[in-house]
């Protein structure tokens, strides 16, 4: 085998070439990227690779360590899974985005310098755009519009930090940073603008929602990951992450109560997963880290699989919000047992993949005697379950019957779906796979009866909450709405904008224009049109005047002058005469 | 999980769509459902009981209570669902056309 490449390269260069590639070996194609990146990875050795010089600097294109690794792997599974889901798009833009958009998220992962992780982080924004406006509606040119603004301004933020930074300390090395000196925080915010931290989390929910079906399977694995990894890389034990990690648990599980859209429904419940890993980034312990990043990858695994089982429903039935669907199990029975494998995963029962990760956030959190924080979590992962573990499976697939009979999902989305639901339920059974994988040695036990029970409690009680609600009318009925959120600020901000802008400028060019344009200009063109032959005259009635000219003959005299003058007839010598006084007159002065 | 008891819906529905409407599913028998939410509700009950024969190691004293996840789990669903529909929806609630 050759010399291995950095993983970025094989994901662009077959982007690159998908489009010459025709036929039944597209498939093998597109799925042969994924699965050659992963041997790639797997014969590079830990270590520094692919050191190159740039001006003063030497970029580093592959920092190969246990936690880049971790992110490396499961990156490749999910595109693998990802690219499985999607083989039935013919639009070969969407493969590209994709493609390039995983890639862009490993050369980020890899990048042992800011300046190139900077440049990946970049390309990660503008891929994904694609993946949202391949939908080709009103609603998703829109929403990636504004997810483009917002992911410039956050850009441009991480650019200035990094400027910045890179002034103060002359080294571009991508390492731990912390928290000193405006650089650092500029960096911070544009790491927390990633990881959709509150206010600044409307693009996601925004924006994943109006993705294409199977851009949203890409969108959810990638870019809220590659700013978890940067923020365990960069900022470990910072402790403002702890309270913000709590905020992103808790707040975003409201709306999803009451949210209708059921991929909406996901992408909150996206922060609020996003949470529990920032939160375990704050608390900075090596098993607060090691349980963010090992939720990070089961996350991975579980919310594109709840994407995909939604995914799956929109293709067969067009449809998505919570008042169209119902009692879809009927017809799609594989994909309502895959989506409950994935709302048991992320609602962390016991045997599925959240429960041996969340928990050690959880611990973590308990171990630092962080009261306030472990209430919140607590309270979020019992919400989780309520909006993502029931909500999702019981209006999708029973609740009232829609009727609705679709056909079962094609059988690649089965496929790709049943990857996830086995890998989910696999982590959860033996998960000293994965903890084998985690940056610094385990010694979590997940299995502990009282732990078992204790959580099992949780979640069957949140049930019984849902169910005695349910039954009872209280719970709050599905409604075609909107739900307000931070983005009101820059949707209806922006219009309001628009129009202060538009009334106070448009207002001031109109007065420019009627000062300048029409007033002052009009009259220095009239002024200058004879001024010259007006000062002449002042001049020359009072000599003619002196010299006793009067009356008529001094009119004539006048209007004589005045025409020459204006159309430029006067006598040569006159001219020669005027001149010639003109440098006998400086000559004289000089 | 009860609702969907109530089945039969419009012929010319569901004859647009598939004309599978004699195969009966499995909750659309009322029976099921029950069985099933018997299931859960024994469920429960063992959960309670079971936690009395447990040693425990508690980080904070509360975990230590009987019965402490179960009550906080419940109440944490309830508290959820009543702030969301009676605060936060009246709030935040418009029109689906609202942003266009």
């Amino acid at each position: 085998m050759t010399d291995p490449v950095p993983p970025v390269i094989i994901f662009v260069v077959g982007a690159l070439l998908v489009p010459f590639i025709k036929g039944r070996w597209k498939s093998a194609f597109l799925l042969a990227i994924p699965v050659v990146g992963l041997i790639n990875l797997i014969s590079i050795g830990e270590g520094t690779h692919w050191v190159v010089g740039f001006l003063d600097y030497r970029l580093v294109f592959g920092r190969v360590d246990k936690l880049s690794l971790l992110f490396g792997y499961i990156f490749h599974i999910i595109a693998f899974i990802a690219i499985l889901y999607s083989l039935h798009v013919k639009d070969n833009l969407q493969h590209m985005a994709g493609l390039v958009y995983a890639g862009s998220a490993l050369g980020a992962i890899f990048a042992g310098d800011l300046l190139s992780f900077f440049v990946f982080w970049e390309m990660l924004t503008v891929s994904s755009i694609f993946l949202i406006w391949t939908r080709r509606t009103n609603a998703a040119l829109g929403a990636g519009f504004r997810y483009m603004l917002v992911h410039a301004a956050g850009g441009l933020c991480l650019l200035a930090g990094i400027v910045l930074h890179v002034n103060q300390t002359g080294s571009i090395e991508f390492g731990y940073l912390g928290l000193n000196g405006l650089g650092t925080y500029l960096i911070f915010f544009g790491f927390g603008l990633n990881c959709a931290w509150p206010l600044l989390h409307t693009w996601l929910t925004d924006a994943y929602p109006e993705a294409t079906i199977t851009g949203t399977i890409f969108l959810s694995a990638f870019t809220t990951k590659v700013a978890v990894y940067a923020l365990a890389r960069a900022f470990p034990g910072t402790e403002a992450l702890i309270w913000i990690g709590a905020i992103m648990t808790g707040f975003p599980i409201f709306y999803a109560v009451i949210e209708n859209d059921l991929r909406r429904v996901l992408a909150y419940s996206l922060i609020n997963q996003v949470g529990f890993m920032v939160c375990g980034i704050g608390i900075g312990t090596a098993l607060a880290i090691n349980g963010a990043v090992c939720h990070a990858f089961n996350d991975i695994l579980f919310k594109a699989l709840l994407f995909m089982s939604m995914g799956a429903i929109m293709y067969r039935t067009g449809k998505i919000n919570g008042t169209d669907l119902g009692g879809l199990y009927r017809t799609m029975p594989l994909t309502c047992v895959f989506c409950m494998v994935g709302a048991a995963s992320i609602s962390a029962f016991p045997l599925f993949s959240g429960f041996v990760s969340k928990s050690m956030v959880m611990d973590a959190a308990a171990g630092g005697h962080m009261r306030i924080i472990w209430f919140i979590l607590l309270f979020a992962s019992a919400g989780v379950f309520h909006h993502a573990g029931i909500k999702i499976p019981y209006f999708a697939f029973f609740s009232h019957d829609s009727g609705m009979r679709p056909k079962e999902a094609p059988i690649h989305m089965l496929f790709a779906m049943g990857i996830a639901a086995f890998l989910s339920v696999f982590i959860g059974v033996f998960p000293e796979t994965v903890y084998s994988l985690l940056p610094y040695p385990v010694e979590y036990v997940p299995y502990t009866a009282p732990h078992v029970v204790g959580q099992t409690q949780l979640l069957f009680f949140s049930a019984l909450a849902f169910t005695l609600l349910l039954l009872s009318g209280i719970y709050p009925a599905e409604m075609r709405c909107v739900n307000l959120d931070a983005d009101w600020f820059y949707r209806k901000g922006g219009r309001l904008f628009f129009h202060v802008m538009d009334r106070t400028f448009n207002k001031i060019n109109r007065v420019c224009e009627r000062v300048f344009v029409g007033g002052i200009t009009g009259s220095l063109a009239r002024i200058s049109r004879d001024v010259v032959p007006r000062f002449i005259l002042l001049g020359m009635v009072s000599f003619w005047v002196l010299t006793g000219s009067r009356g008529e003959v001094l009119q004539m005299k006048k209007r004589n002058v005045y025409n020459d003058f204006l159309k430029g007839t006067l006598p040569v010598g006159i001219g020669a005469g005027v001149a010639g006084l003109f440098i006998i007159l400086l000559f004289v002065l000089s | 999980m009860a609702d969907h008891i109530e089945n039969p819906e419009s012929p010319n529905q569901q004859s647009t769509i598939n004309n599978q409407q004699s195969k009966p599913y499995l909750f659309d028998k009322p029976k099921n459902v029950k069985i099933l939410l018997r299931c859960f509700y024994g469920a429960l009950l063992v959960l309670l009981i079971i936690e009395f024969f447990l040693h425990k190691h508690p980080h904070f004293a509360w975990e230590g209570w009987p019965e402490f996840y179960a009550v906080y789990g419940f109440v944490a669903c309830v508290v959820l669902v009543v702030v969301a529909k009676y605060i936060l929806r009246p709030l935040v609630k418009r029109e689906e056309d609202y942003y266009d």
